[in-house]
């Protein structure tokens, strides 16, 4: 009697499954199981498909400018009648912004993690972080036009020899545009130190200063070195800012009043020429691409990996 | 709450929806795509006549106009993925054999002079010309990585950074410029900031004063608040360009005709036809709006014949166009 | 691990104490200052481009066609490029991504292809955007022959936020309690029928969240879309979404070329006169609404089914 209601409500729940009241639900079910592994699998195929294309491309480029040149000519001047493929001054732009933007959004970034974890009351803090959050969620074409048309001028202000494409000022708006991702990741590991050691801080008398910087910083290291790691891939993967206001020349050079190309703009200044499919000049911007996708793949698992290790000590 | 089973269903039904007929498709009756790419010097004419032509059809013709400069254009024009190519010199042999293993015949229909100006900061005082050889110095392959100072051109000028900026290496601009300076064309050193899009030229050149670089003339133009133009002297003289100096011919060798080529294919659909038609009707007035220098209206209306005639092909046959004026333009036109 | 060292000498006489708290009341003062500069920074953005823009903004900017002429200019065709975009962006990234968190959560035994799709999605994340963009001009592009149209640029989208769905369906997913599933089983129901039942409509919220943060994201993307090839002059749209007969729907606008709202404001910044910046701020001003409406709207999701689940 039981038993005969408990099977009616399963066959009420597989519905429609009255003719083959045992097969067709497990056909159905691991059909959509398959589906689901399908989807799942759907991202290792974009994965593949990035590596595939930039690697086949590169290959290609690779064939024709040796690995040595690559890597060791002073110039970059592909298109030209006399080319040379001298990674160098694109990477050099790429880390000269990349600095400028950490010198601004690693001691912005940490110091706003410390007061919001260690000093501000629990309102204050939620109130705080989606407003914080909002700069990352400004279109990146907006920050270029900001970088270019307010903070280049600004500078020029102060530094009349300023060119009106520079890096220092694409710099400091790829760190103010960062400071939430530095600053959130970095809060995250310091809340996750236990309170017992602050109060064992504090129960020795020290100040909320002392706390943080000597006890809950070090404990949190590994976490924030990740929260930094993390702010310097999103740094070097930037475009827009540096299309819009860095300049477009690649130049071997470490003066951040300087303009230069990085390797992001350069992508984007062929792209805008649209070079015919297959020609040596093609081939270069996937050469570029796969550079930069292996400097950020260095530092996103360094990053992983940092993250891992503070995991563990709790 | 939403209730699952509905959710579920309409998403999986807009899926099946979208998948569905996209794969069974009915292409049927496109509004018809003019497709036009090329130079960006000769953009700006070919963007008043896009917009011009499809205020006039309302939207019955679509066009597209990119900047791919006029080398990038030609390799797609040569393949007969556009229906019309910018161009800011005339077809070159590579071009022409490329054109011809891809099975695309063209007319050539010359529409304006530039005058190619030689452009720096208002805040560079010392400047105001240029010898056709200190020119030669400046940009010539041998100069990379050594001439990178203004007192290394001209003694008398300061001893500050000498910054280039100019054409990239896929524009016409470029082309014609190295032929005309260097004597080769294409022969550049490679050390300047190099763009197809002559917007971030002038915005580069003018707000730093070491720099100097070549722009179209309906680049300087408008922006002749922020932009200060260098004359040339090429052995007369210096020359500033203007209306005025490229028709009379004196504004030599930086004034050069600009062109389009027609897919003569395309130019049998109507609306390519109609487009062709309204461009050399237009001419005469949008030309000057956009600040080139115009040709005599015979050139227009000889254009046009040709056009209507099926005269394909090229009067220049990838000869060198440099010191060419407009009444050369129209004579060899007309002896076509 | 070392804690410092906070005992020894610092806790000797009341001047010295004095001094600390003077210091530690400093340090949150240093704290308090970065954090105003920083929102201080971004007030000053949104004012500049408000002071800027918000002039132009007007129903002809809205409703008109590109121009050579900056006070004729408008983003029509930019606008609706977008909302056509973000749609077909939806269409693929949201039935995979929830697709691929659904497995992982719910059906994924812990194996070696388990552990490939689980460090894979991590690091795609990581992934800086123009790469996405590189990938989709050959694959897309060149290899599928797509060109450069609305749907190679929803594709290029849907790839670029999947793995911001996947990773926030697998959080909502996750904080259902596992009672709830017990519960289902233990009722006879399958596999299919408790997820279906149970885990996606109580993690609805949290989906709907990650969908929407994840468009918003896309939507200010340029990038990629400048790297498979955006025009740069469009003064007309695309074939209407539908048709004459049945069913009335039309998909002939998904091969047309596209443009959207940030190319057309990169455009917009990169001409030198300043009549364009100021169509550029206008633009701009725009999608920032765009981009905010959408954080608002997800805010608003989370907090609606946060008060409705009670575990």
């Amino acid at each position: 009697m039981n038993a005969d209601i408990a099977k009616t409500h399963v066959f009420k729940q597989t519905g429609e499954a009255s003719v083959s009241p045992i097969l067709a639900p497990r056909l159905k079910e691991k059909a959509i199981e398959l589906l689901l592994l399908a989807a799942a699998l759907m991202s290792v195929a974009i994965t593949a498909g990035i590596v595939g294309v930039l690697v086949y491309e590169s290959a290609a480029f690779f064939r024709q400018v040796p690995l040595w040149d690559f890597v060791t000519d002073p110039q970059w001047t592909p298109l030209f009648s006399e080319p040379h493929y001298g990674i160098l001054s694109l990477v050099s732009g790429t880390l000269v912004t990349t600095v400028v933007a950490l010198l601004v959004a690693i001691p912005a970034g940490s110091l706003i993690a410390i007061y919001l974890s260690e000093y501000a009351p629990r309102s204050i803090r939620e109130a705080i972080k989606p407003a914080l959050e909002l700069l990352s969620a400004v279109p990146t074409v907006v920050y270029g036009y900001f970088a270019l048309l307010f903070v280049t001028p600004a500078l020029q202000a102060i530094l009349p020899d300023l060119p009106g494409f520079n890096m220092l000022s694409a710099g400091l708006v790829i760190g103010l545009m960062i400071v939430p991702y530095v600053s959130s990741v970095s809060e995250d590991a310091m809340r996750a130190v236990p309170v017992s050691l602050r109060e064992g801080a504090y129960a020795l008398g020290a100040t909320r200063m002392q706390t943080a910087l000597r006890v809950v910083f070090p404990s949190a290291l590994s976490g924030i070195a990740a929260a930094y790691v993390l702010g310097v891939s999103r740094a070097i993967g930037e475009t827009m800012v540096v299309v819009i206001a860095a300049g477009m020349q690649p130049t071997l050079t470490w003066n951040p009043l300087e303009p230069a190309a990085t390797m992001t703009a350069y992508i984007v200044q062929v792209s805008l020429g649209d070079l015919p499919h297959g020609s040596i000049g093609y081939r270069t911007i996937f050469a570029t691409g796969l550079t930069l996708l292996l400097m950020t793949l260095l530092f996103n698992i360094a990053g992983h990996v940092l993250r891992k290790r503070y995991r563990q000590v709790y | 709450m939403l209730r699952p089973r509905v959710t579920v269903t309409a998403a999986l039904t807009i899926l099946l929806a979208v998948f569905g007929w996209s794969l069974g498709l009915s292409r049927s009756q496109p509004a018809p795509l003019i497709k036009i790419d090329g130079s960006s010097t000769v953009f700006p004419i070919t963007e008043a006549m896009a917009e011009e032509f499809q205020k006039e059809q309302r939207g019955r013709v679509r066009i597209t106009v990119g900047i791919s400069g006029t080398g990038g254009g030609f390799k797609k024009f040569c393949r007969g993925e556009t229906d019309i190519q910018d161009a800011s010199r005339p077809i070159s042999p590579s071009e022409m054999e490329a054109c011809r293993t891809g099975g695309v015949q063209y007319f050539e229909l010359p529409i304006a002079f530039d005058a190619l100006t030689i452009a720096v900061s208002p805040q560079a005082t010392w400047i105001d010309s240029l010898s056709l050889s200190e020119l030669k110095l400046m940009w010539e392959p041998s100069a990379q990585g050594r001439v990178v100072r203004w007192s290394q051109v001209r003694p008398a000028w300061p001893d500050m950074p000498l910054k280039l900026f100019g054409a990239g290496s896929d524009s016409g601009t470029f082309d014609y410029f190295t032929e005309a300076v260097v004597g080769k064309a294409k022969a550049s050193r490679g050390d300047y900031t190099a763009s197809e899009d002559d917007n971030t030229l002038v915005q580069g050149i003018s707000n730093d004063k070491h720099t100097i670089g070549y722009i179209p003339y309906a680049y300087f133009e408008p922006n002749r608040k922020r932009l200060k133009a260098v004359a040339i002297d090429a052995g007369k003289g210096p020359v500033l360009p203007s209306r005025g100096t490229v028709e009379n011919g004196t504004y030599q060798p930086l004034s050069r005709p600009l062109f389009v080529y027609v897919n003569a294919k395309s130019s049998s659909r109507a609306e390519v036809k109609r487009f062709v038609e309204f461009y050399l009707t237009q001419a005469s007035t949008l030309v000057p709006q956009v600040k080139y220098v115009p040709l005599p209206k015979e050139a227009y209306d000889l254009a046009l014949t040709h056009v209507k005639d099926g005269k394909i092909g090229t009067v220049f046959q990838g000869a060198s166009v440099i010191g060419i004026t407009i009444q050369d333009v129209l004579r060899r036109e007309a002896t076509q | 691990m070392s804690y410092g060292n906070v005992t020894d000498k610092s806790i000797d006489s009341s001047g010295r104490t004095a001094a600390r708290k003077r210091m530690d009341r400093l340090f949150a003062v240093l704290g308090l200052l970065s954090l105003f500069s920083a929102l201080m920074a971004l007030a000053v953005l949104l004012g500049q481009l408000a002071f800027d823009g918000a002039d132009r903004l007007s129903w002809q900017f809205m409703l008109s066609y590109p121009s050579r002429f900056a006070d004729q200019a408008g983003i029509l065709t930019a606008w609706i490029g977008t909302a056509l975009v973000m749609l077909l962006t939806a269409l693929t990234a949201v039935p995979l991504g929830v697709g691929a968190a659904l497995y992982l959560e719910e059906y994924a035994r812990r194996n070696l292809v388990t552990d490939i799709i689980e460090i894979n999605i991590a690091n795609l994340a990581g992934v800086p955007s123009i790469v996405y963009g590189l990938m989709a001009l050959g694959l897309l592009v060149y290899g599928c022959r797509l060109g450069q149209s609305f749907l190679t640029a929803g594709l290029t989208l849907a790839m670029l936020i999947l793995p911001i769905v996947i990773i926030a369906t697998r959080e909502a997913v996750r904080a259902v309690p596992p009672q709830i599933r017990e519960a289902a089983y233990a009722l006879g129901a399958t596999k299919w029928q408790t997820v279906k039942d149970h885990a996606i409509p109580y993690s609805m919220g949290g989906i709907l969240t990650g969908m929407i943060l994840a468009l918003s994201r896309a939507v200010g993307e340029t990038a990629p879309l400048i790297t498979v090839g955006a025009l740069s002059f469009i003064a007309f749209l695309p074939h209407p979404p539908w048709g004459p007969d049945f069913p009335f729907l039309s998909l002939q606008w998904i091969f047309d070329p596209f443009t959207v709202m940030p190319i057309q404001m990169f455009n917009w910044v990169s001409r030198p006169q300043e009549a364009f910046h100021v169509n550029a701020a206008a633009a701009g001003l725009v999608l920032l609404i765009m981009t905010l409406a959408m954080n608002a709207l997800a805010i608003a999701v989370r907090a609606r089914y946060r008060k409705r689940i009670h575990w």
